[in-house]
């Protein structure tokens, strides 16, 4: 695709990423490199362009926690499950959500099949329409997204406000990726030695909230495209920031992002949210990772307008996505992944989403490489 | 996460554009950019809204910069 | 006749019989079907191929086509992938009370005209109206008779190591097409189903051709499904090249902008032809100079490798496995 942006020839083409990758193991001369991603387009990207296989063995990649819908915690899912099941609301949501399971493994899905009305949509204001069209309803619109996706959300519920649309209410589920980045370099256990950061995030919150992971703790972070150029640049420039032991944080992405990123978005998110703790999904409480409406907005808010509160769940047995998602451990070791952790029946959400790391290891497993 | 593209802006009404890309039309809406893009220029979608402008050059200069080194510069 | 159906349309007095003659004879009458008798006589020979399917798509019209149209061309499709020359259909409707007898009539005359393009004749047909709720506005069945031409027939246990994967053209038009009405996108050039009866298409290649292993229409879950299935069921690997894929661009362009792999979306006129290498240039001549077949191309080839599962070479020079999804493609945004 690109039209007349054709450059995604020039960002695929293999004689040049075959010579990205050849850098890349003449700047390693052999030394491993561990980087993680935290950004689901990136894991699949990594994963569909055939990057990934074509990675030598001394460079691991990991997958972080950069699904917001895998790390949708059990009890907000079955928040708005408990709202689905209210005749007069129609929840709407991106398709993301829909077969991630809650306690029990219920979905919206089944919710679906049990009379629930659902509604998938590509945008925010979407559901904004869905509410002018349906007054006698409340139009629920679920939440999730990283700051990417916050901004529309922002942005649909002042439009919301200014019109009176009182029967708009949003679940805010959002998560932020600073303070998620935060406890992953706080963990004594993690092995990570550069991030690949994510690209459309970036364009949102610019180069500045990542400084302290080169500052404080000392390790390169790339904000990456996901074209396969991008992809493995970035790795080489990961690699070359090892070699030298000089980290910083770089830019690899200046087509999209600008290193301030953009700073209306961010106006109208602290306009219309404030930060709040938030139950990340296999990793527990992270202070100030999440966003509730802020005072002017209450009536928009589902969980205020309809009386939800988040209640304890217990964690999914056996389930071990938290370790996972911390890039502590790989998919494919975990004890449940491909027997009882299934696309078709999986326990934790890295299994149920497409861009999930259990289900894109599944889906694009290694196991098997066609003969040259 | 984040599906985003850029399209190419055909037509501005208010705080929604009309934008294209490899024949694929979408209407979007303009509240999370500063200023309001110019006709022929790009804007970068996610979920239905514009998150950053590219003028045509910028857009082509930056993709230019790709083609030719390791970006190594940027260090 | 007025303008919304009535529950008394289908309760099989006058106003049923008004119905059957005004709407349903009016397009689909032949010497057959207008005996009125409870079943049809057919005189049939040698094996006969039968197959059933129920379409329930939503939007009921598109471009490219309508339920009506899907209804003959999908069953047809399936009878003529095993080697068989498609002959009958019958057709039942489950219609809403209220639903638009113009709507009606028009995806009637879309069934008509679809079936006489395949040369098919509608032979028994039933209509049920239920009340309002009951069904979402139509439900249309058909099934398919036709005798097998092909010897032996193709089959989906059929493909061998050694073999190439043909494919008659472009992929992911109608699921787009189907996706894009419900998601407010347009298209500056056609985007359209491409929904079509690959009949005549596939008589030409079994007469044509030595031996055909495996022939299917990539339907639902699109080419990577129907693969899947394939290469499980003959026990044997597939190896696709993703350059080769042809894949229309503004499909394409729409497919990234909606998060979907066009790989997983439906198609409704197209045939994957799985034949042993040997026969690959006279297979592709034969689609080649058919209007269905104008794009084919060889897309792949059958390994002993890696048993039951499907592996794409990117067009890096890397390789990814293309699974079976669990359930439909939703798009995406996170």
């Amino acid at each position: 695709m690109g039209g007349t942006l054709n450059s995604y020839d020039a960002l695929r083409d293999p004689a040049r990423c075959r010579a990205v990758l050849d850098k890349i193991e003449e700047t390693l001369q052999g030394q491993s490199l561990r980087f993680m991603e935290v950004c689901g387009t990136h894991t699949v990207a990594l994963f569909r362009t055939g990057v990934h296989s074509l990675l030598p063995k001394n460079i691991v990649h990991l997958t972080g926690p950069g699904c917001p819908v895998c790390v949708t915690h059990e009890a907000e899912v079955a928040a708005y499950l408990e709202v689905a099941d209210r005749p007069g609301v129609i929840i709407a949501t991106f398709g993301d959500l829909i077969r991630v399971p809650g306690p029990g493994g219920r979905s919206l899905k089944e919710a679906q099949a049990d009379g629930a009305r659902v509604e998938v949509v590509y945008s925010p204001f979407d559901a904004l329409k869905l509410a002018q069209d349906n007054p006698g309803d409340k139009v629920v619109f679920l939440g999730i997204g990283f700051e990417t996706t916050t901004a529309p959300i922002a942005a649909t519920i002042k439009v919301a406000r200014e019109s009176g649309l009182d029967n708009f209410l949003v679940m805010p589920f959002h998560k932020l990726v600073p303070p998620a980045l935060d406890a992953l370099l706080a963990d004594p256990d993690m092995l990570i030695e550069g991030f690949m950061l994510p690209g459309h995030v970036s364009a949102i919150i610019g180069m500045t909230p990542y400084m302290p992971i080169a500052e404080r703790f000392h390790l390169p972070a790339v904000i990456s495209g996901f074209e396969p150029m991008d992809l493995l640049q970035t790795i080489l420039l990961l690699a070359e920031m090892k070699r030298t032991g000089k980290p910083q944080v770089i830019n690899n992405y200046k087509r999209v992002v600008s290193d301030q990123g953009n700073p209306k978005a961010r106006a109208i998110v602290s306009e219309v949210y404030q930060p709040q703790d938030a139950l990340w999904r296999g990793i527990g409480a992270i202070p100030g990772s999440g966003l509730g409406l802020a005072p002017a907005y209450k009536a928009h808010d589902a969980f205020e307008v309809l009386g939800i509160t988040l209640k304890e769940v217990k964690p999914i047995p056996g389930c071990r996505c938290g370790e996972v998602l911390k890039g502590v451990m790989p998919p494919n070791q975990c004890p449940l992944f491909g027997k009882v952790c299934t696309p078709s029946t999986p326990v934790g959400p890295c299994m149920v989403s497409t861009e999930g790391s259990c289900a894109a290891y599944f889906k694009y497993q290694l196991d098997v490489a066609p003969a040259a | 996460m984040c599906l985003a593209v850029p399209m190419e802006v055909k037509h501005i009404e208010g705080d929604v554009a009309d934008v294209e890309i490899g024949g694929v039309r979408k209407q979007i809406r303009l509240d999370l950019v500063e200023d309001k893009p110019k006709v022929g220029e790009f804007v970068i979608i996610h979920a239905g809204f514009a998150i950053r402008i590219l003028s045509r050059e910028d857009a082509l200069e930056t993709i230019k910069i790709f083609q030719d080194g390791w970006n190594l510069e940027l260090l | 006749m007025g303008k919304k159906l009535l529950l008394d349309y289908g309760s099989g007095g006058l106003a049923s019989h008004r119905l059957v003659a005004e709407v349903f004879f009016k397009h689909l009458k032949n010497p057959i079907l207008a005996r009125m008798d409870d079943a049809a006589v057919l005189k049939l020979s040698g094996p006969v191929a039968v197959s059933t399917d129920s379409f329930t798509v939503d939007p009921l019209f598109f471009p490219g086509g309508d339920i009506g149209s899907l209804a003959v061309h999908g069953t047809v499709n399936d009878v003529a992938m095993m080697g068989a020359r498609p002959l009958y259909l019958t057709c039942g409707f489950i219609l809403e009370e209220g639903f638009d007898l113009d709507d009606l009539e028009r995806i009637v005359a879309s069934m008509a005209a679809a079936a006489k393009k395949a040369k098919v004749k509608v032979v028994a047909g039933d209509t049920k109206v239920v009340p309002r709720g009951a069904v979402d506005k139509i439900f249309i069945n058909t099934t398919g008779i036709g005798e097998v031409i092909a010897s032996p027939a193709p089959s989906g246990h059929s493909a061998r190591a050694g073999d190439v994967v043909i494919i008659s053209g472009n992929l992911g038009d109608h699921g787009l097409t189907v996706l894009s009405c419900r998601q407010g996108l347009s298209f500056e050039a056609p985007v359209k189903s491409d929904c079509a009866s690959l009949n005549h298409l596939v008589e030409k290649l079994v007469t044509g051709v030595d031996t055909v292993h495996v022939l299917r229409d990539p339907t639902r879950g699109g080419l990577a499904t129907t693969l899947n299935e394939i290469a499980q069921q003959s026990n044997v690997g597939i190896v696709l090249e993703e350059d080769t894929i042809p894949v229309d661009p503004v499909v394409a362009s729409g497919c990234e902008i909606l998060g979907l792999d066009p790989l997983y979306l439906a198609n409704e006129g197209k045939l994957i032809c799985i034949v042993p290498a040997k026969q690959m240039h006279k297979a592709l001549e034969i689609m080649k100079r058919d209007p269905l077949g104008r794009k084919a191309r060889v897309i792949g080839s059958v390994t002993s490798d890696h048993a039951g599962k499907v592996v794409m070479r990117t067009g890096l020079g890397g390789h990814r496995m293309l699974g079976m999804l669990e359930g439909e493609q939703l798009p995406r945004i996170c």
